[in-house]
């Protein structure tokens, strides 16, 4: 995965509260493989598009924000499913930064872990950014992971919170798996005690 | 200061801690399903090992047809390779597998606690949401993502935050034809769909003791619908009984031993939760949900909320955006709304006791609309088959099928046609869940039976229940 730093875009506004995983991604494509081309039309496919796969009439589909790599998301952003294709159809459309009130759990770690980055914000603060977002369509905003600022509204600017585990993971784009692998005499240090400590179970 | 159950089981599963305060947690056992075979050709691709295949146990459920028995009957070119492809890999990388032909297979979180793969005191993972589910025989037990998938095949071990703790004491003895389903719908409308997000929950409280395993079950399956990833339940004589004899379960000697260990897991009287909520569930009626999200619940004698009482104007627009996507009215009574379709099935209710449950009231009645009743397993079928509750269903109408998701998620043929309106036992009233302008009403089987014989959400408690015994 690639490391993040920093990053400037358009941002789009979605209004969607509890916008779950079923709605970024419809189950019907989750089989299909990443290397599809059609894979960007599966991101929020049903709010996007019509069944005849003509545009609806969507924020998203809309001039400015077409572009938009940064989304502006209500409370519980991507609460539900676990599949982590709702992060896949995310980078295939060139998002990068989620910011919203809340995220689900599994989500926000699917995010973390394909580095993309999840930005949790105040209710309020992402209510005055979507707000500031309608009435200056086109607006870049940057999220600096450093600092752990988001800035670009205008004068507004806010700081942000992520665990340092979280945010190393995003700063250095390393794979867990080799990160771990690390671990391994712990590893097996552990299996040697579960032998015994859990007899029962093997 | 006592440790509570999850700490317990936490604790003595910690391979190593990091700097930043994440756990490398040991796994011990994990389920794979068939929409996660592709982790295994990553593997084949990086030429990365599979750790511990002795720990891992795979079975397709999410694209299987309930229509058909057999591999090469899968029209579906996608949902036949997804299948096909589960099996090869468990096959090459040494995975215990159920496969389509074998009646052991069926939805995961269904084959985990019935074949013994879940166990008290465990740490246990899959790649779906809903494995939440196997906390109720008191085991850590969570949804992961595919990129966790590979990390345990790889490493068997997983990095975590470790959670707040939440303990939820549901207090009462239940009414008639009112459980599990009831229970954890009426809890998500009162802490909402987030409450529980960054928390482990414990279900505790009289209730909670009284109800069966497949009540548990059902209560910590829809713990993701309250933000939550783990839902856990203190292991009891009754979580005993329901392990004993099972498969991959201790037996013998270590059986005995087992139980002493599983005896000391509950949390302490002094253990200390970040938060405490409590229900009491004495006067709990069924619930149904009308809107798009699980916390949009009502009680079936109960009016649907109007927008226009609601003060913040972000959850006013949010309900007034349900009722109309679900084509209902502020006020209007459920009981006055007619139904499409019924499903009674998924891995929130579809064991034995949920199609019990159902066929109680399907009995010497006809369905009034198109239902499909899907078996969570193979074994569960031929239990049901056993007790003949295959025949009160057909001779009701109703569609008796092969185990799987079904219409539970609009991926394997069985789904709504755009702006039907179910009854379902699943757990997900997510706008298309069940196909494109799909409208979902989430209840407990008995309900989605009467909503079968009636054609509208009926109040189950008003209808005279077959004795199946009699049967
Ligand atoms: S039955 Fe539904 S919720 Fe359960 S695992 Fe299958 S798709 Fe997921």
């Amino acid at each position: 995965m690639d490391a993040f730093t920093l990053h400037t875009g358009i941002a789009v506004p979605l209004d969607i509260p509890n916008c779950d995983t079923d709605q970024i991604i419809p189950a019907r494509f989750l089989r299909k493989p990443v290397d599809d081309p059609q894979y960007p039309r599966f991101f929020l496919a049903d709010l996007r598009f019509d069944t005849d796969g003509s545009e609806k009439d969507f924020i998203l589909n809309e001039a400015p924000f077409r572009n938009a790599s940064v989304i502006v998301a209500d409370r519980n952003w991507g609460c539900g499913s676990s599949r982590e294709n709702a992060v896949t159809a995310m980078l295939k459309n060139n998002v990068a930064v989620v910011i919203a009130p809340s995220f689900g759990d599994i989500h926000y770690n699917n995010c973390v872990k394909r580095g993309l980055l999840p930005v949790r914000l105040s209710a309020e603060e992402c209510a005055e950014l979507r707000d500031y977002l309608k009435r200056n369509p086109g607006t870049q905003l940057t999220a600096d992971l450093d600092d752990q600022v988001v800035s670009g509204a205008g004068n507004l600017s806010y700081r942000f919170e992520i665990s340092s585990s979280d945010k190393q993971r995003l700063l250095t784009g390393l794979d867990d798996v080799d990160l771990t692998l690390r671990y391994q005499g712990d590893i097996e240090a552990f299996e040697k005690r579960r032998e015994t400590e859990f007899d029962w179970l093997s | 200061m006592g440790k509570t159950l999850f700490e317990k089981i936490w604790d003595a599963h910690v391979v190593a801690q990091s700097d930043d305060g994440q756990a490398l947690l040991y796994i011990d056992r994990m389920l794979i399903h068939d929409l996660h075979y592709r982790r295994f050709d990553a593997l084949r691709e990086s030429g990365r090992k599979v750790r511990r295949p002795d720990l891992l146990f795979a079975t397709p459920d999410h694209s299987t047809p309930t229509d058909i028995t057999r591999i090469d009957q899968i029209e579906d070119p996608e949902m036949r390779s997804t299948v096909a492809g589960l099996e090869r890999n468990a096959r090459e990388f040494g995975v215990t597998h159920f496969p389509l032909s074998d009646p052991r297979h069926g939805i995961v979180h269904v084959v985990g606690p019935e074949q013994g793969i879940t166990l008290p005191g465990i740490v246990h993972v899959c790649g779906d949401s809903h494995t939440s589910t196997h906390g109720a025989l008191g085991c850590i037990s969570f949804g992961i993502g595919a990129s966790e998938v590979e990390h345990v095949l790889v490493t068997q071990t997983l990095w975590q935050q470790k959670p707040r703790t939440m303990r939820l004491n549901v207090d009462g003895q239940l009414g008639p034809q009112v459980g599990g389903k009831d229970v954890i719908i009426a809890l998500i409308r009162k802490i909402s769909a987030a409450g529980g997000a960054g928390y482990a929950i414990e279900y505790a409280g009289s209730a909670m003791q009284a109800m069966s395993m497949e009540g548990r079950m059902t209560v910590c399956n829809m713990t993701i619908e309250a933000g939550a990833r783990f839902g856990i339940v203190a292991p009891d004589e009754e979580t005993f009984r329901y392990v004993k004899g099972r498969p991959y379960a201790p037996s013998g000697d270590k059986w005995n031993t087992a139980l002493a260990r599983w005896r000391e897991l509950p949390s302490d009287p002094d253990a200390r939760f970040d938060r405490e909520v409590s229900l009491d569930v004495s006067r709990l009626g069924p619930m149904v949900t009308w809107g798009n999200s699980p916390e949009e619940a009502v009680q079936i004698d109960e009016p649907i909320p109007n927008p226009a009482d609601i003060d913040d104007p972000d959850r006013r627009a949010g309900l007034s955006a349900a009722l109309e996507y679900m084509d209902l009215k502020a006020g209007q009574m459920l009981a006055d709304v007619s139904v499409d379709k019924v499903f009674v099935g998924a891995c929130t209710n579809s064991r034995i006791e949920d199609l019990r449950a159902a066929a109680a009231v399907a009995k010497g009645r006809k369905a009034q609309v198109p239902t499909l009743i899907v078996p969570g397993s193979g074994l569960v079928k031929a239990q049901a088959e056993a007790e003949g509750l295959d025949r009160i269903f057909e001779e009701a109408g109703m569609l008796w099928r092969q185990p799987g998701c079904s219409m539970c998620v609009a991926m394997n043929g069985d789904m709504l046609s755009p702006g039907e309106r179910s009854a379902s036992t699943s757990n997900r009233n997510f706008r298309g869940r069940q196909g494109p302008q799909s409208r979902t009403h989430l209840l407990s089987p008995a309900m989605a039976a009467a909503a079968s014989v009636t054609g509208r959400f009926a109040d189950v408690r008003e209808l005279t229940l077959a004795n199946l015994d009699q049967s």
